[in-house]
């Protein structure tokens, strides 16, 4: 098959952590055949520098071979970093002697030789040749010691001829090529206060890797001069904290946030959602006007803006939304993800997936007369999914009122529905102030302009939906927890290969980034991280991204399954304990009852193995232990076991994947909180 | 079922001879044999015989052996009963205690001995052995992704095929990949009825499932039947019925099975019964929990009080080794019946009985209402 593969444009830090899985003995092994034996050879250019080679040689012993390599290697990274900044002051031949007795650690030489007393150039500011890629004060003095002219001999310096230092410098140096011992260095990094010198010898392996890879490639040489330039400029820093990162990367940019519709049947979420798209320019007038053209020919031309979203032959057919759908857009503060969902009583699973991806939610009502009262009866989805989203945990909320040009932009009808809906909310928990926007869908007013040519609705000069969504705020993102991602969607990417999409939890993740598919214990290679179909570096917290990986799991993989740090991995278990609330719907709950769990994407049966006590539901404090059976409204710490093994966390360690909703029969029951695995 | 004999004296011990004829009958035969009985069944037995000059000679021969019952492995998807045990009744082939496991096969008959055939055992007989109770039905549950194709006898519910997809979801600008999926999908569905559905057999085959994922399916069967000429799913089309169900979980067969459309079908089926019973249950726990008890001690105190109206128990309890604690469950039955309450035993193959067996295998509906006991239930199991 070989000859079908594109080898020129083969991505080599794709296939690169195979070689990582190899033992770091084979690793030596490979390099043993090194291309030098220059270490064994003095060389006359390196004036005087006898002694360092003596020194070389009395300390390295067993890790000799892998030093050959690096010296080349490492040698060109310093030399170039280095450039021709300080080929004016000093010779060549010297340069190369002072990198080597700073263990190719560039700021090393360069301090060295601006230092130098009789060179007088301390004018110089250091900073502007090193600022992209100098150490933190407190590890500056660190570094700065060897300027001694003999090398020391104690193996904290020297070891093997690689000081953590150095592996730090071509981090940044080369941290724009993405490859992922890179990355690897990162995480080793972030662990700071684990074992030193291991770290070192990780970190050895992986640049080793890295300049073996890059030699086959030619990419070191032609690209590593190219970032070193960069590195030189003072651009922004990066650290390998992932909030560091995390700031550099999003601080310029826009906040994202999600945004869920959520509402009863024909409430207009969809066409709202449209509507806006199209009014922002979002959707192209070929598709609007294909839309136009086939919703005509079904007679069905209202619908025409819920087509921007519903995409599938059968939604459009009946007219309803099936599963979720997404779209992105811009306002002047935020990049906005929407995520139109289903309305449709059966539909309630792919909402509960919908809500948990959710930072906040616009609640639509239909004000036309009747449909505001269906809708908002026991049995209507504005009840149910209130509750979702109150469960869920999204406490940032607005309340649409749609289709108010039925009810002839009555602003009485319109004060009936926010005040039932206030109250209603109010009763459900929601605290932070909800705002109540009138607009129309379909015609367009109050989305993202007010029209005032219509003089019923001069009554209303507050907000449009547009300002609304502005005026949401941005959840905190824990960025620096493991990462938790949770698979949405499994499919094959075009031109890319086999790619998940799903939401970030918690954490980041890089491009090359080794990663655990649990429950089903696969790990897997990041080969890509798309983001609205841009290729992106790193996603965070509170994305929606694909990930594409190095190779296929379409059997290991399912809907739900959450991917994670290999190092911190996601509890996996089928028995935990929650504390659930049960929703004031006329079903009871016993030992034995068998519910749909439902987490974040997760649908899972299970069974309520347990009922361990009944719990006060202001006070928490246990009122009955083990009772028969809960009826509504009650609180209570449950027992549930699971049919498979299933990803579970502790609400306090994650938001989202700690929350769970239990359904029986098409009807949410309970939702809860996971307060102990077992 | 077939009853070839019946030789059971008036304390109970004795002996019944019978034939099973379907794999519904073996579950039956699982749930009568308990450990001690003896079982009489025709084998095959492999003897090796050695000769004098020390060459062996390995044969299998048929003969007939009675086994004390050690143990009982009973198959629930294939349906095989095996029974272990030492044998009793020696021959030139195998020696008294030898150890012998017993293949029960359909259509040839055995013999069942008891020390004591209990009420239970012997209404169990009665049913097996009615041939109206037969009837067979067959239930896809199904949603986006997940479907399990079941078969419903009287007595048990089998799942024959569990299919597990991922489908990709719609994606912006392409709706394909959702489609080539769904297709991919229904087209296992589709293999899955064919290759475990008898169609000469089952009375109807329930399509279930939320949304419209069953009317897609329909249409899709109906459409590949068409191509491909099958003839078997078009002339049966009318024994097709959808119906509503909440997700594609086994557990949902149990909306589907309350479900008036199909109650009016399959009316005389035990599972459709089980089901109802249960639901009134949680109805009447919900509605006035005082006249509801479950797990031992509470309906055993009930049970004294003659409060029991319909005791609801799994056969599971039955199967249990412990002589004593049978006796116990038993004893409970009857007492029940001979103060006119009705006892409805559950099968555990059945998901209501499944569900039963979880609410600690014993439940009941009481006359009137009772204090709730003080020491707990619900602990135990």
């Amino acid at each position: 098959m070989s000859r079908h593969r594109d080898v020129r444009s083969m991505e080599y830090s794709n296939y690169i952590d195979t070689y990582d899985d190899l033992s770091e003995d084979s690793m030596e092994e490979d390099y043993a055949v090194s291309p030098s034996v220059q270490q064994f050879i003095y060389d006359r250019n390196k004036e005087g520098a006898i002694t360092s080679f003596f020194n070389h040689l009395d300390n390295e012993d067993n890790k000799v071979v892998c030093d050959v390599v690096y010296d080349e290697a490492a040698l060109k990274i310093c030399r170039d970093a280095i450039g021709d900044l300080l080929v004016d002051i000093i010779s060549e031949s010297e340069l190369k002697k002072r990198i080597y007795k700073f263990n190719y650690n560039v700021e090393a030489v360069i301090n060295s030789v601006l230092n130098e007393p009789n060179e007088g150039l301390r004018s110089y500011n250091l900073s502007d040749f090193i600022a992209g890629n100098n150490p933190s004060p407190e590890e500056l003095p660190e570094k700065m010691k060897p300027t001694v002219k003999v090398v020391p001999t104690t193996s904290k310096n020297i070891v093997k001829g690689f000081d953590v230092s150095v592996t730090e410098n071509v981090n940044n140096l080369t941290i724009q090529s993405e490859s992922p011992c890179v990355v690897r260095n990162q995480e080793l990094k972030s662990k700071a206060d684990s074992n030193r010198k291991k770290k070192g010898q990780a970190s050895t392996v992986n640049l080793l890797q890295m300049l073996w890879y890059c030699t086959i490639k030619g990419k070191l040489r032609s690209e590593l001069p190219i970032t070193l330039e960069n590195s030189e400029q003072p651009r922004v820093k990066e650290k390998r904290d992932a909030l560091a990162i995390y700031k550099s990367k999003r601080e310029s940019c826009k906040e994202n946030l999600s945004l869920i519709m959520v509402g009863h049947v024909d409430a207009g979420k969809s066409t709202i959602l449209g509507r806006l798209l199209y009014d922002l320019g979002q959707v192209p007038d070929k598709v609007f006007h294909k839309n136009q053209e086939e919703s005509k020919k079904i007679g069905k031309q209202s619908f025409v803006y819920a087509w921007v979203l519903d995409l599938s032959e059968e939604e459009r057919e009946r007219g309803i939304t099936m599963d979720i759908g997404q779209s992105k857009f811009e306002t002047d503060n935020k990049i906005i993800t929407l995520i139109d969902s289903p309305g449709h009583k059966d539909f309630v699973p792919n909402v509960i997936m919908g809500v948990a991806q959710a930072d906040v939610a616009f609640l639509v009502v239909d004000a036309t007369t009747g449909e505001f009262e269906t809708g908002f009866e026991s049995g209507g989805q504005t009840r149910e999914h209130t509750l979702l989203l109150r469960a869920l945990g999204v406490t940032q909320l607005a309340v649409i009122i749609n289709k108010l040009d039925t009810v002839n932009w009555s602003e009485q009808r319109f004060k009936k529905i926010v005040m039932d809906m206030a109250d209603y909310l109010k009763q459900v928990g929601f605290k932070e102030p909800i705002r109540y926007v009138p607009c129309s869908g379909l015609s367009g007013v109050n989305i993202v302009e007010n029209v005032k040519d219509i003089e019923k609705f001069s009554w209303y000069n507050g907000p449009t939906l547009v300002e609304v969504i502005d005026g949401f705020k941005s959840p905190e993102r824990p960025v620096d927890k493991p990462l938790r991602f949770s698979v949405n969607d499994i499919f094959k990417n075009a031109g890319f290969g086999f790619s998940i999409y799903g939401h970030m939890e918690t954490g980041m993740v890089s491009v090359g980034d080794k990663i655990l598919v649990l429950p089903s214990n696969e790990t897997a290679i990041v080969k890509g991280i798309q983001m609205d179909d841009n290729n992106v570096t790193h996603a965070f917290a509170g994305d929606q991204v694909s990930l594409i990986l190095a190779n296929n799991y379409q059997e290991k993989l399912a809907i739900g399954h959450i991917i994670c740090d290999p190092q911190f991995p996601v509890p996996v278990t089928n028995r935990f304990q929650a504390h659930i609330a049960c929703f004031n719907i006329n079903k009871i709950l016993t030992i034995g009852m068998p519910v749909v769990l439902h987490q974040q994407s997760l649908v899972e049966p299970a069974i309520i193995s347990r009922i361990m006590a009944e719990i006060n539901k202001s006070t928490g404090e246990p009122l009955k232990k083990a009772p028969r059976y809960l009826a509504k409204n009650m609180n209570a710490i449950v027992q549930i076991t699971t049919e498979r093994p299933i990803c579970v966390e502790l609400q306090k360690d994650s938001r989202q994947i700690g929350r769970i909703t239990l359904r029986i029969d098409g009807l949410t029951i309970a939702a809860g909180l996971i307060t102990k695995i077992e | 079922m077939k009853l070839v004999g019946k030789y059971v004296d008036k304390k109970g011990e004795g002996d019944i001879v019978l034939v099973p004829e379907n794999t519904e009958d073996m579950w039956h035969i699982y749930n009568l044999i308990v450990e001690g009985d003896y079982v009489t069944c025709s084998t095959i037995r492999k003897v090796q015989l050695e000769s004098k000059t020390g060459s062996s000679n390995n044969f299998r021969v048929r003969t007939t052996l009675t086994i004390i019952v050690e143990n009982i492995d009973f198959d629930t998807q294939a349906c095989v009963l095996r029974i272990k045990g030492k044998n009793i009744t020696e021959n030139k082939y195998v020696k008294n205690g030898a150890y012998h496991t017993l293949d029960i096969e359909q259509n040839r008959k055995f013999t069942l001995k008891k020390s004591l055939w209990d009420s239970v055992n012997l209404e169990r007989i009665d049913t097996a052995c009615d041939p109206t109770q037969n009837s067979d039905i067959a239930a896809v549950v199904m949603q986006e992704g997940i479907a399990h194709v079941c078969l419903i006898s009287s007595n048990m519910t089998i799942v024959r095929a569990k299919i597990d997809q991922v489908i990709p979801r719609k994606r912006k600008g392409s709706a394909s990949q959702h489609e080539k999926g769904l297709n991919r999908f229904y087209e296992s569905i589709m293999q899955g009825i064919l290759k475990h559905v008898n169609f000469d057999v089952v009375k109807c085959i329930i399509l279930a499932s939320p949304g419209f994922v069953k009317d897609q399916f329909m249409n899709y069967m109906i459409q590949q039947a068409v191509k491909s000429e099958n003839k078997l799913i078009l002339e049966n089309k009318s024994k097709f019925i959808l119906t509503h169900s909440s997700s594609g979980f086994k557990h949902s067969l149990r909306e589907v099975l309350t479900e008036p459309s199909v109650i009016s079908l399959i009316s005389d089926t035990k599972a459709a019964g089980e089901v109802k019973i249960l639901e009134t249950f949680y109805t009447m726990l919900q509605t006035d929990s005082s006249r509801v008890f479950y797990g031992k001690n509470h309906v055993l105190a009930a049970c004294n009080a003659k409060a029991i109206e319909t005791l609801l128990i799994s056969d599971k309890l039955f199967r249990c080794q412990d002589v004593a604690l049978r006796k116990e469950y038993i004893h409970l039955v009857e007492t029940v019946k001979k103060s006119n309450g009705d006892v409805k035993i559950f099968s555990s193959m059945h998901i209501s009985g499944e569900q039963l067996d979880l609410l600690t295998g014993v439940a009941a509906i009481l006359r009137f209402p009772m204090p709730e006991l003080e020491e707990d239930g619900s602990m135990e199991n």
